[in-house]
């Protein structure tokens, strides 16, 4: 298939970016989306330009490495996927292809489609762990019963994989579906207790300090997000930092 | 660690619009009910607004609450908007809002501020003139001037009667909460962190009810008072 694509082109973080019109020809609808780039920038390079950066890694799914905000949704129109796994056959010969960074004043262009989502990390680092001794004493793992119910749901929040699809879709670039995931993740395990109370209070600290925005319950993100990652962890997250300011 | 913002969480901030839209909300039915009367008895509705009008539980606890959460829950809309705007400094040249949300749920400002300017509509009908007779003049009595009845239920008929221009306004604006209360009434629930498995689709559906039945109530008050008199 032949296709238009208007891409992001930016030098670098300091440099203003534009969209540019792109031709690529003869796409397969078997390859994956990330392909069809890899065959762009083989174009690029071959006539002497600057090829398309963009972030990928595993290409399988589970990293959370790829971002592109593609025809006006975060990875683009199949739900439940992330970009590496769009596959060309949901796009049809002669469209024309929107591919943008995902754009938030907390995930700044570094260059074209790379941003920097090092405002998560730091999120992670200000209460996404427990305390635990690792001094090798490792104790058996039915050791602390937990009920099944519970292991599941914070087994599908731990399901997140940070790949900021949730802010790049939200119209106010806010990070609580990410936030919401990272906080349920622990406060549903009898583990996660011991720094509960700080927990929810630093990582939503942090989070404003970088400059997301605030949550309007669009649940924008939870449809968008290549996870699957429920609503219900953002209203955990309320009720842990709600219950934890009063304290 | 973390560094610690001064002032509000973005979560408190949520917190504080979901508990004065719920106070607002329960505001609107016991203004629904009241309202509802005066299509059925037109004397009991002039004992009902008297009372209102003139008990002072409701004048200064009650109505001091609800300018609060009025001037709150608009304030505070507008700022967040504000905020959440600067959250994106460069804008999707294509953004495709409708894949994933209601309209309803992306254009609270929009219905909002609609909602916003059928109040200044309302304080100019009836809530500036009420205080000024009550307040500025110092007639409490509410009677109407050389008569022996009350005046509310006149005033409102007056405000109906022969007045399709209002009575359109007041459709739009009622038309507008619809669309406001149909994401705010489930959203609320969720920003103080109630959102369950169990009850949630119950609160959703209870949601579009009072989205559309409270909204159409006001309406049916000023068309029956259009169509009547």
């Amino acid at each position: 298939m032949n296709l238009t694509l208007k891409i992001w082109r930016q030098k670098s973080a300091n440099d203003k970016g534009k969209m540019v019109d792109y031709k690529v020809a003869g796409i397969s609808e078997h390859m994956s989306f990330l392909e069809m780039m890899d065959v762009l920038n083989e174009q690029l390079i071959n006539s002497g330009e600057e090829p398309v950066s963009f972030d990928h890694d595993c290409r399988e799914g589970i990293c959370g490495s790829c971002s592109m905000f593609i025809n006006g949704e975060a990875h683009g129109p199949v739900k439940g996927t992330t970009t590496c796994q769009l596959h060309m056959r949901s796009f049809n010969d002669g469209d024309t292809i929107y591919i943008e960074p995902f754009r938030a004043k907390a995930f700044p262009v570094i260059k074209d489609l790379v941003v920097n989502r090092s405002s998560f990390d730091r999120i992670q680092h200000s209460g996404g762990f427990i305390s635990v001794n690792t001094s090798g004493n490792t104790q058996d793992a039915n050791a602390t019963p937990i009920p099944k119910h519970d292991a599941d749901l914070a087994m599908d929040a731990a399901a997140c994989i940070g790949c900021g699809a949730c802010v790049a879709t939200c119209k106010n670039s806010s990070a609580m579906l990410f936030v919401g995931a990272k906080v349920s993740q622990y406060a549903l395990l009898p583990q996660g207790q011991v720094e509960a109370k700080e927990r929810a209070q630093n990582m939503v600290a942090q989070m404003d300090a970088e400059g997301f925005g605030n949550c309007t319950n669009t649940g924008a993100c939870e449809v968008e997000c290549p996870k699957g990652i429920s609503l219900s962890n953002i209203a955990r997250m309320n009720r842990e930092f709600l219950s934890g300011a009063i304290k | 660690m973390a560094s610690k913002k001064q002032g509000l969480s973005s979560i408190g901030r949520k917190a504080i619009m979901a508990l004065t839209g719920f106070f607002l909300m329960f505001f609107l039915l016991q203004h629904l009910s009241i309202n509802m009367i005066s299509i059925v008895d037109g004397d009991l509705f002039n004992e009902v607004s008297h009372f209102m009008g003139t008990n002072p539980l409701v004048q200064f606890v009650l109505q001091p609450v609800l300018i609060f959460s009025v001037i709150f829950h608009f304030a505070w809309g507008m700022y967040l908007e504000y905020q959440n705007n600067q959250a994106r400094e460069v804008k999707y040249a294509m953004y495709k809002g409708s894949a994933n949300a209601s309209w309803m749920s992306r254009n609270m400002i929009v219905s909002g501020l609609a909602v916003l300017a059928f109040l200044a509509l309302h304080f100019y009908d009836f809530w500036i003139p009420e205080i000024n007779v009550k307040y500025v003049q110092g007639d409490m009595s509410g009677m109407l001037p050389g008569a022996d009845e009350f005046r509310y239920y006149e005033e409102l008929v007056h405000k109906f009667a022969g007045q399709p221009i209002r009575v359109a306004l007041y459709v739009i604006s009622f038309v507008m909460l619809s669309l406001h209360l149909l994401h705010g009434f489930q959203s609320a629930f969720q920003s103080v962190g109630y959102n369950s498995t169990k009850y949630t689709p119950l609160i959703k559906k209870l949601g579009n009810i009072f989205a559309i039945a409270v909204p159409a109530g006001f309406v049916l008050v000023a068309l029956v008072h259009f169509f009547n008199h």
